[in-house]
């Protein structure tokens, strides 16, 4: 099983391949071959960060599940050593 | 990191232009007690933090205040569309004009350009916690006096929103005030920087005076 860092960062992957599609589509906007990439790789994302939000808690406020503490302002921050 | 969601936090909806209006609210963009000042001076000020709980607030207000930017360009963009240029002197918008047309520019309302000399960020987090509390009762004041300037309902619905969120984080910053105080040693008289002097004892002087404090 993945530590919480290799996890994240494996969400950081497909982080970027979804930003920098993004970026790409902005300017070739009809292109159906990174229309489909996008596609591909939001539900690779997907299924990540669903796991690491199951394992290790919310990345956003959306995600918070906890119902006895509000656990989003729990460390390590992501400019902490620890994150990284 | 951030993501950008495509919406604004409370709807702007004006009808009628008026950039004389406009150069007024521009001062909560790149004005002294203006959004951008916010947004720069908690999302700088969390990282020296000492506490969970005050990194997660200056990044939530922070990141807030980031909307609120979003808001006010918003409704100075919405108050300057299809101006005349008769409109455009008459009104006293021409001294921005000249420089920027009806673009967005980040100055206060006399037109000095926005300067992060505005803010602070001093790593003590009660000098920083005591500046924000004051950054948002500054704020609120000025929408105040943008509420006394304007006649618009159009206008005047979204200030009073963001006039209320002043009040709302005032309040927050006040409790990450005093959640910090209750985590402080009782030995720490002077209520020394936990997020800087981390190991430091409490120990005196010969003539007897106290020249390190102690935290917890």
């Amino acid at each position: 099983m993945k530590t919480r860092n290799q996890l994240m960062q494996v969400i950081r992957k497909y982080d970027f391949a979804l930003y920098d599609l993004a970026l790409y589509l902005d300017t070739h906007t009809q292109c159906r071959e990174a229309l489909q990439l996008f596609r591909k790789y939001r539900s690779l994302r997907q299924a990540a960060v669903d796991e690491y939000v199951r394992r290790f808690g919310p990345i956003t406020h959306i995600q918070s599940e906890n119902e006895k503490e509000w656990d989003w302002v729990k460390g390590p921050y992501p400019w902490e050593k620890e994150a990284n | 990191m951030w993501s950008y969601e495509k919406k604004l936090q409370y709807p702007v909806n004006i009808k009628n232009p008026n950039p004389k209006m406009a150069q007024v609210i521009l001062s909560q963009l790149g004005g002294p007690d203006g959004e951008l000042a916010a947004a720069l001076r908690y999302l700088n000020q969390r990282y020296s933090m000492p506490s969970n709980e005050a990194k997660g607030l200056l990044t939530d207000i922070g990141t807030e205040e980031l909307a609120h930017v979003e808001m006010i360009s918003a409704i100075v963009y919405q108050l300057t569309r299809n101006l005349s240029m008769e409109e455009i002197k008459k009104s006293g918008f021409d001294k921005y004009f000249v420089d920027h047309a009806t673009a967005l520019y980040p100055a206060s309302a006399a037109g000095v350009p926005f300067t992060a000399a505005y803010f602070q960020s001093k790593g003590d987090v009660f000098a920083d916690l005591a500046e924000d509390m004051a950054a948002e009762q500054k704020a609120r004041a000025t929408y105040e006096n943008i509420l006394r300037l304007a006649d618009d309902p159009d206008v005047i619905d979204p200030i009073r929103y963001l006039r209320e969120r002043e009040i709302v984080h005032f309040q927050r910053f006040g409790e990450a005030m005093r959640l910090t105080q209750d985590q402080l040693s009782s030995k720490n008289f002077y209520a020394c920087n936990p997020s800087f002097d981390k190991n430091c004892k409490c120990c005196r002087t010969n003539s007897g005076g106290v020249t390190a404090m102690h935290v917890k």
